[in-house]
């Protein structure tokens, strides 16, 4: 079993991320200028911008699937940027769903689910599989248990890659623009399974073009425009009462 | 000129059946170049497998830099030398001892010059698998080798090997520069029959005629690999 630090259990609404001054620059390119903000548990916070405005970017770096150039990121209280930080065990506890899914093609379904858990958490294989069942069940894929991944339509496979992620018992789940890459009537399925996420009081960090999703779901909506952080609010506020020009000229485009 | 010479029932008597020549040569020849081949192509597995993971991570990560250099180096040598210079080289002078079993020097030389070549084609194997699988086993938890090894390898290796096969078919006939440090390999066997009976055609066509059969035959089985890999993906 993975050994636990003595760390306090973080309770709802206390902070579980906190970034400060975050900066990433890839060679002469600055993607990410001084963002700061605070993630609670059991919040669901969505990122949003034009293409290129670096929200993809501040979400790969929470997880350091980007190193930060700049600026501190505390998981739990832990400055991941730290030198003796286990990045590997740390990303265990933070969910990922990427726009193409990645699902590992060479193994069953049920496979890509137990695989993590059952290397790294140690957990037994039986366990895992009674676990992906029931997560199976939960999304109404269960019968595709045995399946591989390219039987499966892009909506089903990324229902999976979400359940993959949970195999893992995350306590963050952090998605990529999980239905940029769907066809149109697959997004549905995809954006149910987020929504029960976010009614069981998941943390979800959310980059994505779906503004509807966004405010009928977040707690809060932060707006990106080339690397910077422009403004956040709740997404009541957020979509009908912009205060800056940035915001409005992107909203103007995109509503 | 007249060739018929060659191919009369006394010929075949002298080639073939006298002092069983056939048996002797041709086949204690196609006995060696075959155990050759498949020792050498264990080593090049390992050797390939080793050098090409250091060179596709060093790629990746930018990690191992002092390995790979000495991987790029060995590459270089080898790809850049002909092999039966290489084998020569280990025979006479590396080795350079008559207590040496020259099956074992064959099969070191002709491993380490496979390994560069297949080197290259895990590393091409590696290095083609989509890095989505890559970064989806490191936000998973799995570090950069268990990554490697659960993820990315089942991948590669599938991607390459038809490749793969295909290098050792060439290393088949790579082998038959084994003369070279006194080995009765297949066409040596044929070059002693050769010169034993002054035939230049039928011992000679015959090695051509073993070779291109056994070839012929792995080549098949590769193809057939090959579609059943394919037909795998469809499952």
């Amino acid at each position: 079993m993975a050994e636990n630090k003595t760390e306090h259990t973080i309770e709802n609404g206390e902070t579980l991320i906190e970034v400060r001054g975050l900066e990433k620059t890839f060679g002469e390119n600055t993607v990410l200028k001084n963002i700061t903000t605070t993630i609670k548990k059991g919040e669901v916070v969505f990122v949003v911008g034009p293409s290129g405005s670096g929200k993809s970017t501040f979400l790969r770096c929470l997880n350091l699937l980007e190193q930060p150039t700049g600026g501190s990121i505390l998981f739990e209280g832990t400055d991941i940027l730290g030198k003796d930080v286990d990045v590997d065990r740390l990303r265990r506890k933070m969910g990922m769903v990427f726009q193409q899914f990645n699902l590992f093609p060479h193994m069953t379904i049920l496979k890509n689910m137990t695989l993590a858990p059952v290397k790294l958490l140690g957990m037994p294989e039986a366990e895992a599989v009674s676990e992906a069942e029931k997560l199976l069940t939960r999304i109404g894929l269960l019968e595709k248990k045995d399946a591989y991944p390219d039987q499966l339509s892009g909506g089903q496979k990324q229902r999976i890659a979400i359940v993959r992620a949970l195999m893992m018992k995350p306590d963050v789940m952090l998605f990529d623009e999980p239905t940029s890459a769907l066809d149109p009537e697959m997004v549905g399925e995809v954006l149910t399974v987020m929504r029960e996420l976010a009614e069981e009081n998941m943390t979800m960090v959310v980059v994505t073009h779906e503004m509807g999703f966004a405010r009928e779901v977040a707690d809060r909506v932060m707006f990106l425009d080339e690397g910077d952080f422009v403004e956040e609010a709740p997404p009541s506020e957020f979509f009908t009462n912009p205060r800056s020009e940035r915001l409005k000229t992107f909203l103007s485009k995109v509503l | 000129m007249n060739w018929g010479q060659y191919f009369t029932p006394e010929q075949f008597y002298m080639n073939f059946a006298a002092d069983d020549r056939f048996v002797t040569y041709i086949l204690g020849g196609l006995k060696t170049t075959l155990t050759i081949t498949l020792f050498a192509a264990l080593l090049g597995i390992l050797l390939g497998f080793l050098v090409g993971t250091v060179r596709s991570t060093c790629d990746k990560t930018g990690k191992l830099r002092v390995l790979n250099a000495i991987c790029k180096v060995y590459l270089s040598v080898i790809r850049g030398t002909p092999v039966v210079v290489q084998l020569m080289i280990m025979y006479y002078f590396i080795f350079a001892t008559p207590d040496a079993s020259k099956m074992v020097i064959a099969i070191l030389a002709f491993g380490i010059n496979s390994g560069a070549y297949v080197a290259e084609i895990f590393r091409s194997g590696i290095m083609s698998i989509d890095n989505g699988q890559f970064e989806a086993g490191r936000s998973l938890g799995f570090n950069y080798r268990q990554t490697i090894w659960y993820i990315i390898l089942p991948q590669a290796i599938k991607n390459v090997l038809p490749a793969l096969c295909n290098e050792f078919i060439a290393l088949l006939k790579e082998t038959s520069v084994s003369g070279y440090i006194a080995m009765q390999d297949l066409t040596k066997g044929g070059d002693i029959i050769r010169s034993r009976t002054y035939n230049p055609a039928l011992p000679l066509l015959t090695v051509a005629l073993v070779y291109w059969i056994v070839v012929t035959f792995l080549t098949h089985l590769v193809g057939r690999l090959e579609r059943n890999l394919r037909k795998n993906e469809k499952r």
